[in-house]
């Protein structure tokens, strides 16, 4: 039941990295992208339905995780208290910046709004990238379970560490690099003309950023974590992760050159979840490590909440997530195809 | 400062401020599905652009509500982890349903309902805001089954770590303190939706334009609004408070300042209480009452606060008082108002009756005080626990985030919430100001370019 939950609460998040992460890609490369209000219009509105729902799998996705390991919620989150709160605070930004820009029109509270907006987007890239370093890396657990964190100490991987060491800091720059590359791509797909071919143009350039920079990340991993290895050497058939990190990282490159966008947008997404489920297969069955002493890791076993609440919940969690996958199906299947380059005007 | 304060008011805040944004939309959502109705039963455009119009000042109330909502459900285990801890096995139940069960059915079929009016077909733009109306009650009921279990927990069991576990999800879910604080919440959200869609109307009345839009938010503002008030009074609010009188009689004294257990107990309408005398200054009360509406009979004994051991008093007595008093007390006023104003529009004379088209305007704000006071009313009541009779507040919060940090992240929220709250204002108001003639449905973000 414990190895159920700890793939259902990844398989959540995963799907949150790859679904919020597009618009958060868009948000990032709007201030720079966009040449004029016109195109700033079109990125807006090919997220413009949709994000709120993505952002939705972080929160239902937290709801489970709280649900079935409530000693990993008390914890980390008390833990990570002052980046979680940084977290909220870019997630308030960046809602009322995409929502609230178009309700004046006034250059200078447009301008305004844009700016929150692409700002909170790429901050948020980097501690959400940084927030899963920090979970591989490890933090000092204390005896009674818990931990705090300053966000930065001396910015070394150590017996002491912050939110912030060089460690995280790679972390949060592959996730900025990578979903700019994925919100690139996902505009590419929804985006018409010059936008379209600009967006592509952006997303191939930055791609070679991004084999930096996930190439660095691996060893690093490594080096802070050796155990990881441990566990893809104990089941090689995890090897097929790094694997598919790499194929689905060719594959955006070919696809993009192709203009083949929908196939290169799906690679990218293929390349997110396979870096997340490559992480997560290296925690498994720990779900928090300690960086000093791994008898107080918490543990799926340690943290799974009751017998009879996680049976009962796998009952409802299967009914509702159907339900989900029906309305976004309904939803996504209602705006496909390319983004008009004017937002229409209704003579009233 | 105290720790255990600072996170209490983190909290405190943090959730008294979001909830003026879903007390609203809640209750819009139902006015604006009776909108939709009429327009589709009757083929009436006019309603039609009626809920365009609420349509979009929701649309703001809802972002709000949401993103100052997010950390509401970070906070449990950012500022209250042992809380987190030792009550996730039942409560993470009902907070991970509401995201999954309530938060995709809200945001995908807010986006339909917003921005589909052209693509979909009359019928299924109705379905669209029923979804919407859905999936913020669903919420609203998660959250309820969530509060009631520290109110009145229930299908639990203490395991030898301290922590609780889930017994029966039925039991839970069918908590009879949830239901009646759901149907009393709920009835609350409808009423500050009917007040505040009854003032724009009167607004617009007073100020000589828009007639026909005004005319349908009063009507449907004041019937929703005299409907809304009574039940929210008798049976709603009258169940609930006997329920406490069973269940928390130490908050019911508190609430009443009973300091002495009596027969034929007296209602308190007003007067200052002293907790260090234990008396009422200035009291003007009616004998008896409180005997009555409790247990239904005059004499029947009233448990004081003399009852219980002053370690078990409810820790914020003199806001637990007013609280109680000042919703009680603007309950009483918005019945009266909305039965003045449902019986002059039923004879036809609200349109033009001044001296009550003034107070209806000017009584929008009450409502969300009187809902606020409600809610401090039942969780300063449940006070000193955070699991009623179980857990003590003081054992809750996270010891592990110090003072500094809890006051640092308390700041910047009062900051961004005075921030939100300017741009609240300034965007109800300019809709409110531009009127429902301009709000054209549309298919996109962004508006109409000039």
């Amino acid at each position: 039941m414990g190895a159920i939950w700890f793939w259902i609460v990844a398989v959540m998040l995963a799907t949150y990295v790859v679904l919020d992460g597009f618009d958060i890609g868009v948000g990032i490369l709007y201030l720079f992208l966009a040449r004029n209000d016109q195109e700033r219009s079109v990125m807006i509105r090919s997220i413009g339905p949709v994000w709120d729902g993505n952002e939705v799998w972080l929160l239902a996705g937290g709801g489970t995780l709280y649900f079935a390991f409530p000693l990993l919620y008390a914890s980390a989150f008390s833990g990570f208290y002052l980046p979680l709160m940084i977290v909220l605070w870019l997630l308030i930004g960046r809602g009322i910046g995409i929502e609230l820009r178009a309700q004046v029109d006034n250059h200078v509270w447009r301008r305004f709004f844009d700016g929150l907006f692409s700002l909170s987007s790429a901050l948020l890239a980097i501690f959400l990238g940084a927030a899963l370093a920090n979970v591989i890396r490890g933090v000092p657990i204390g005896p009674d379970s818990y931990f705090f964190l300053p966000l930065w100490t001396n910015w070394r991987v150590g017996p002491n560490p912050g939110i912030l060491d060089w460690y995280t800091v790679i972390g949060g720059v592959v996730a900025l690099v990578a979903l700019t590359v994925h919100g690139g791509l996902y505009l590419a797909l929804k985006a018409p003309g010059e936008l379209e071919a600009r967006a592509r143009r952006f997303s191939q350039r930055a791609w070679i950023a991004l084999c930096a920079v996930t190439l660095i990340s691996l060893p690093a991993t490594m080096l802070v974590r050796h155990s990881t290895l441990d566990r893809y050497t104990l089941h090689p058939i995890a090897f097929a992760i790094p694997v598919a990190v790499v194929l689905s990282l060719a594959a955006v490159r070919l696809f993009s050159v192709r203009r083949q966008d929908l196939r290169a947008f799906l690679s990218s997404c293929l390349y997110l979840v396979a870096m997340l489920v490559g992480a997560a297969t290296g925690l498994y069955p720990t779900l928090l490590p300690s960086s000093s002493n791994s008898a107080a890791d918490i543990t799926i076993a340690k943290a799974l909440s009751g017998r009879y609440a996680t049976h009962v919940g796998l009952i409802w969690w299967s009914f509702g997530t159907l339900l989900a996958i029906g309305y976004f199906t309904l939803s996504y299947g209602m705006m496909r195809g390319k983004v008009a380059a004017h937002a229409d005007s209704h003579g009233h | 400062m105290n720790v255990l304060l600072l996170h209490r008011i983190h909290f405190a805040f943090t959730v008294t401020y979001h909830y003026l944004f879903p007390q609203l939309t809640m209750g819009l959502a139902l006015l604006i599905v009776a909108l939709k109705t009429v327009a589709l039963t009757r083929n009436d455009a006019r309603y039609d652009q009626a809920a365009r119009f609420w349509a979009r000042i929701f649309g703001i109330n809802f972002v709000l509500g949401v993103v100052t909502g997010i950390p509401m459900e970070f906070q449990f285990g950012t500022n209250w982890s042992e809380f987190a801890r030792r009550t996730g096995g039942v409560i993470g139940q009902p907070l991970a349903m509401e995201g999954v069960f309530s938060f995709f059915l809200e945001s995908t079929f807010l986006g339909l309902f917003l921005f589909g009016e052209k693509k979909l077909s009359r019928w299924a733009h109705w379905g669209a805001a029923f979804m919407v109306f859905l999936g913020s009650w669903i919420s609203g009921f998660f959250i309820i089954v969530t509060d009631a279990w520290m109110q009145h927990p229930v299908a639990y069991r203490l395991t030898p770590t301290g922590t609780f576990e889930l017994t029966s999800f039925w039991g839970l879910l069918m908590n009879p303190w949830a239901w009646l604080q759901y149907a009393h919440n709920m009835c609350g959200a409808v009423v500050t939706a009917a007040f505040v869609m009854s003032a724009v109307g009167a607004f617009y009345l007073l100020d000589n334009r828009s007639r026909q839009f005004a005319e349908i938010f009063l009507r449907v503002g004041v019937i929703a609004g005299i409907l809304s008030c009574a039940i929210q009074i008798f049976p709603t609010g009258d169940m609930q408070g006997r329920y406490t009188a069973q269940n928390q009689p130490a908050a019911m004294a508190g609430m009443e300042a009973l300091f002495h257990t009596e027969k034929g107990a007296p209602i308190v309408l007003l007067g200052q209480p002293d907790f260090d005398q234990q008396r009422i200054d200035n009291p003007i009360a009616a004998n008896d009452v409180l005997s009555f509406l409790i247990y239904g009979t005059t004499s029947a004994e009233v448990k004081g606060l003399d009852q219980f051991p002053r370690d078990q008093w409810p820790t914020a007595l003199p806001l637990l008082y007013y609280s109680y008093h000042i919703m009680a007390g603007l309950g009483t006023y918005f019945v009266a108002l909305m039965a003045v104003a449902a019986f002059l529009l039923w004879r036809g004379a609200l349109f033009h009756t001044r001296w009550v088209l003034w107070p209806l305007l000017l009584s929008f704000p009450l409502p969300y005080i009187a809902n606020t006071a409600g809610w401090m009313t039942a969780e300063i009541g449940r006070q000193p626990w955070v699991v009623y009779g179980l857990m003590r507040t003081a054992d809750g919060y996270s010891t592990h985030v110090s003072a500094g940090n809890s006051l640092f992240t308390l700041l910047g929220f009062l900051g961004m919430y005075a921030l939100l709250s300017v741009l609240w204002i300034v965007l109800v108001y300019r809709m409110i100001e531009t009127g429902p003639e301009a709000a054209a449905p549309h298919s996109t973000a962004e508006p109409t370019p000039a």
